[in-house]
């Protein structure tokens, strides 16, 4: 989950989103080496007392600013669209959970077997047990079992929603009428936090994402207790 | 034919990925599953035979489509309000 004065991404949770974290880096890298360059030479020549009138062109510095920034560019581009391709594999998930997005809570459907479905709401401030986190708990959470392809398909029953979770790299908005599909792998087991990310009323701020990631065997125990307890 | 269907109910996971339906928007990929059960029901009743077979159909779209549209759907074929041709 997010922690206070965070600047980075959140502890990567999935396969896909190590590769984004780490793309990222990259990235981020060949922008501070570049801001670098360009903030040396805006201080050179602004402390230089000198100045030249003579030079009118020059070939070869054209040559290099201008091919070396396509390598550049080139250099971001490849692994940008490996990872764009890796995203929009064909996986075969192990199962299928529906989260619908509801005026302000969320609601899982799995329905592979028999038809589990249960709301999500938020835990109220004032309802928190000590070390449970504002804003983001709530009180069932979508329970997945770990390095398992999940395919999540997302609507919305009233208004625009988004279902995000950044640590597993995921985020597709519930539109009402329309099934959007994707997918993700839990790397490792624990308790994956996300918020709405569509505006959609006064309980926007209201509405988390909690993903448990658990080993199998205690996903099939929680998902035969629940449709028992049902 | 009909117990390589059968297996295929048997080890049922989860909807299998359709290549008809590759993209982001699942949508049409429920609601074809839901039609094409209806009318392979209606088909396979009407000739007198086994309707075990429809039931591929069944278990792909009740993985797939949200519970509150199946019983929307479920409702106006009941009451014979459907939009689709089944």
């Amino acid at each position: 989950m997010a922690f206070p004065s965070q600047l980075g991404f959140q502890d990567a949770a999935s396969p896909v989103m190590e590769e984004l974290l780490h793309f990222h880096d990259h990235a981020m890298m060949i922008v501070f080496m570049i801001s670098t360059l360009v903030l040396y030479f805006i201080v050179a020549l602004v402390t230089s007392s000198l100045t030249n009138k003579y030079i009118l062109d020059s070939q070869e510095i054209e040559i290099i600013w201008t091919v070396l920034p396509a390598i550049i560019l080139i250099l971001i581009a490849l692994p940008s669209l490996r990872i764009l391709y890796l995203m929009d594999e064909i996986n075969d998930p192990h199962l299928t959970i529906k989260a619908m997005g509801h005026q302000w809570y969320w609601s899982y459907e799995y329905t592979d077997y028999d038809a589990l479905e249960f709301d999500s709401y938020m835990i109220p401030t004032q309802d928190l047990t000590p070390g449970q986190f504002r804003l983001l708990e709530a009180d069932h959470r979508m329970i997945a079992p770990v390095e398992s392809p999940v395919r999540v398909l997302v609507s919305g029953e009233d208004v625009l929603h988004s279902w995000a979770v950044p640590s597993l790299g995921v985020k597709m908005d519930a539109v009402p009428g329309r099934l959007n599909q994707t997918a993700f792998i839990a790397s490792r087991p624990g308790v994956f936090y996300g918020q709405c990310s569509e505006i959609c009323g006064a309980n926007h701020s209201f509405m988390p994402v909690v993903v448990e990631a658990v080993p199998l065997q205690d996903f099939e125990a929680w998902s035969t207790l629940m449709i028992q307890d049902a | 034919m009909s117990d390589t269907i059968d297996e295929k109910i048997k080890n049922y996971r989860t909807a299998p990925f359709d290549a008809r339906f590759p993209n982001t928007n699942q949508t049409r990929n429920c609601y074809q599953n839901y039609l094409d059960f209806h009318r392979c029901n209606k088909a396979l009743s009407a000739k007198d035979q086994d309707t075990a077979p429809c039931d591929w159909y069944q278990r792909v779209y009740m993985s797939l489509c949200p519970v509150s549209w199946v019983t929307k759907w479920d409702d106006q074929l009941e009451a014979g309000s459907f939009a689709g041709k089944i």
